[in-house]
């Protein structure tokens, strides 16, 4: 069984974000990048399938501009087989990610796709979905746990809902999107990082996948969220009462 | 502004048992300790009563004024005690005078009724170091908002022949920043304003109690670092770092404050204001006077503002999380890390497999990174350039060499900031590990590389299965921060056993028996291990010189022998 993974380059979760003086984006220049955090998870849960004999090949996906190859290398080191790097300098939308995702499902054939539930760049929250659509798959999103049949061919994924835990059986092939409770990711050993500088990673262009990148969205502004004012200290509790009351208006 | 400090750790720990026992913030509020403080308090209060008699009440610093509290309503065992170190007797100098209604109404025509605190609850707080070792009796907590009112507190308090304590953010390890006896404390908290920044040169001048952290994000967002960092960053104040000579983590690659701090500006014991915040690299006309008030804990003036030189911010950090099979590998190692990393190393830390169990077992969050099989040593190494990819090329490549050459016997690299956090965390947190698992003895030592783990084995041999002593500290700049943990303090059973063998010891390796702490009150008798009568009789001579009446931070630093 093979299992592909997709894996992110993202402004990393604990950078500070700013947002470009002329709004159109946010700064990513001179900024550490770092793997998604869900496609973290997402991967050391194909590892652990892989460790338990339930698999056999791990492959790790990357789309964006060559620096992808630091994120694929990560991938590696902590244990994918081999790499793939779709080359694209473009602005990508989860739409147009799902649809090389499925170009590349059909020349690779795994027989379970592993996400994050979303990037943290975006937040979109979509990819996983799209391709389970294109693909007519079956999806298991927000897993926080996932249980593989080999025999049956079926994955048994819980997944984080509002009401608690729903579960769900998925037959084989299909889409998987992972939470946050799902794993704690590896580190990358130096033993592994060394292994992993000659893993292959094969590299792709959108046009050759015959994709073509556009999006009918349009970014019209990124602006930061409205700072939070400084607090006072009050030197009463008549002052305290008057200001819940009056400039507060909570009681 | 988030306080992360440790003293908010000890009330974090207590209420984390208390009430949120799946709490995994590690940034406590700062408020959180003080249920802690004041519970503690009432039962120090009591003591106090029993033991302090009359004027010239002589007070051991380790035994009778001494006690356990097993705050056993808390849940979890928190060791306090008051004491100093062994040498135990110092008497309340009788020529200071006693505070009275006057002084206070001066002071209060000088700041105002609201930054002349007499209310004891909140003295509670200024008279005990964070570690809950050292209790003074201070009556009067002053709080200055200029230099010019600093001048006038100290004329006064000159003229009068009354004691102070310069304190900051109070999270020093060796008593030095709280009253011995009842000498009237004066912080410089609300001195917390950042006077210029110069982006071209770097040089950012501030007043002495800007907050460390606030320091650093104020930097942060010109694209600045500090030149110092430290565990107690949350809390302490630059005025405290600066004269304390405090160390650090970077120290490795910045150096120390006596090189970047450009300037300063403090008040000596008359009031006189001595202004020297240059903030020029190079000045060399007379005597550099500014690196008198650099580490002489406030016994000579007490510093106002200074000027430091920051370097730019760099893009690029990596950090390496290594086991090593012995010590002589760690130093291996470094000597490799230093020709090979040179430019970009930026830490060199570590810590033995105790420490390691130690923070494992006693730390909240704390993950192994090299779970596979127990390890005797672990490095962290941290580089800090202006270029991702050959840095990290250059890293890896020194990584997987020392591997190779079998200095390293496993180890990870951080993929991310998060990870490389959680390996920070393995060497930050030993600090508030060894609270959390009871009583402790510290020290902190410089020690010549090569013998330097010889004392934590021979000290762990003298004591055997009675303590558990760890070793861990800048391995860079040969820093051993040597811990002694016991479940209750002990005095007559441990402490004997550890001093003076630790202070002879270091004295026989030419080392120094305080590397970055400073001397306080805990280790003013001891600077002979260090240092030669003559030198200490030159101290002597400037002390008297620019303090006369020695009303600056009395008992410390010096010994009492010379000082009174």
């Amino acid at each position: 069984m093979k299992i592909m993974v997709a894996v992110k380059r993202v402004v990393d979760y604990a950078v500070k974000i700013r947002v470009k003086p002329d709004k159109t984006g946010v700064v990513t220049q001179n900024v550490k990048m770092s793997m998604n955090p869900f496609c973290e998870i997402a991967l050391e849960e194909a590892l652990r399938i892989r460790e338990s004999g339930l698999a056999s090949e791990v492959v790790a996906v990357s789309i964006g501009p060559s620096q992808c190859v630091e994120t694929l290398r990560t991938g590696l080191a902590m244990g994918a087989n081999r790499g793939i790097h779709v080359e694209s300098t473009a602005s990508l939308y989860p739409l147009s990610v799902a649809k090389i995702f499925r170009k590349l499902v059909e020349i690779e054939k795994p027989d379970l796709l592993i996400l994050g539930k979303q990037a943290i760049d975006d937040d979109c929250n979509q990819t996983g979905q799209m391709i389970a659509g294109l693909l007519n798959w079956p999806q298991g999103t927000f897993a926080s746990k996932v249980v593989l049949d080999k025999e049956k061919q079926v994955a048994t994924v819980d997944r984080e809902v509002d009401d608690g835990i729903e579960t769900v059986c998925l037959n084989l092939p299909a889409v998987i999107t992972t939470d946050l409770r799902l794993n704690q990711p590896r580190y990358a050993t130096l033993p592994n990082i060394m292994k992993a500088k000659s893993k292959p990673i094969k590299k792709f262009t959108p046009e050759e996948l015959n994709v073509e990148i556009i999006s009918d969205l349009e970014i019209v502004q990124v602006t930061e969220p409205p700072k939070r004012k400084a607090g006072v200290i009050v030197s009463s509790v008549d002052e305290l009462i008057d200001k819940l009351k009056n400039e507060a208006n909570v009681i | 502004m988030t306080k992360h400090n440790s003293r908010a750790t000890i009330g974090f720990l207590l209420r984390s048992f208390t009430y949120c026992p799946s709490n995994p913030s590690l940034l406590p509020s700062a408020t959180s300790s003080s249920r802690f403080t004041s519970a503690f308090d009432e039962k120090h209060k009591l003591l106090q009563r029993d033991i302090v008699h009359g004027d010239h009440q002589v007070l051991s610093f380790f035994n009778p004024f001494r006690y356990f509290v097993e705050t056993k309503q808390w849940g979890v065992g928190i060791q306090r005690k008051c004491y100093g170190s062994v040498a135990g007797l110092v008497q309340r100098n009788p020529r200071f005078s006693k505070l009275n209604d006057d002084d206070v109404r001066y002071f209060e025509g000088i700041l105002g009724d609201k930054n002349v605190v007499q209310d004891e609850d909140k003295l509670v707080t200024s008279n005990t170091d964070w570690m809950h070792k050292y209790n003074g009796s201070s009556k009067l907590l002053l709080q200055p908002r200029t230099t010019e009112q600093v001048s006038q507190i100290l004329k006064y308090c000159n003229s009068r022949c009354l004691a102070v304590v310069p304190q900051g953010g109070n999270t020093g390890l060796v008593g030095g920043s709280v009253p011995v006896f009842d000498e009237v404390i004066i912080s410089l908290s609300s001195m917390n304003k950042i006077i210029s920044f110069d982006k071209v040169s770097g040089v950012l001048v501030c007043e002495a109690g800007c907050i460390l952290e606030s320091i650093m994000s104020f930097l942060d967002n010109e694209g600045f670092v500090m030149p110092l960092d430290l565990g107690a960053k949350g809390s302490c104040q630059i005025g405290g770092n600066v004269s304390t000579n405090a160390g650090g983590l970077r120290l490795v690659r910045y150096g120390s404050l006596h090189g970047n701090i450009l300037g300063i500006e403090a008040v000596l014991a008359n009031g006189t204001v001595l202004d020297m915040l240059k903030t020029v690299r190079k000045d060399n006309t007379g005597y550099d006077l500014k690196h008198l008030f650099i580490g002489s804990e406030g016994s000579l003036g007490i510093v106002t503002k200074v000027s430091i030189l920051t370097p730019p911010k760099l893009s690029s950090v990596n950090v390496a999380f290594l086991a090593c099979k012995d010590y002589s590998s760690c130093q291996k190692l470094l000597q490799e890390a230093k020709r090979k990393l040179g430019e970009i190393l930026s830490a060199f830390e570590f810590l033995d497999g105790q420490s390691m169990n130690l923070v494992l077992n006693h730390l909240e969050g704390a993950r192994n990174p090299i779970p596979t099989s127990p390890h005797n040593f672990y490095v962290l190494i941290e580089t800090t350039g202006s270029d991702d990819t050959s840095d990290k090329q250059k890293l890896e490549a020194f990584l997987l060499g020392s591997m190779e050459n079998d200095l390293i016997s496993d180890g990870v690299l951080a993929q991310d900031i998060n990870q490389a956090s959680s390996f920070w965390l393995l060497r930050e947190g030993i600090p508030e590990a060894l609270m959390r698992a009871g009583a402790v003895y510290k020290y902190d030592l410089s020690i010549p590389l090569e013998h330097m783990y010889n004392l934590v084995e021979e000290m762990r041999s003298k004591l055997g299965n009675t303590a558990n002593v760890i070793g861990y500290g800048h391995l860079g700049d040969g820093n051993l921060h040597l811990n002694v943990s016991t479940p209750h303090y002990d005095d007559d059973k441990i402490l004997s056993q550890i001093e003076p063998f630790v202070y002879e010891w270091t004295s026989k390796h030419l080392g120094s028996i305080s590397a970055e702490h400073g001397l306080g009150l805990m280790k003013a008798n001891k600077i002979f291990y260090s240092k030669s009568r003559e030198t200490v009789q030159l101290m002597a001579s400037i002390k008297n010189l620019m303090d006369p009446n020695h009303i600056l931070n009395p008992y410390k630093v010096l010994p009492h022998s010379l000082t009174s």
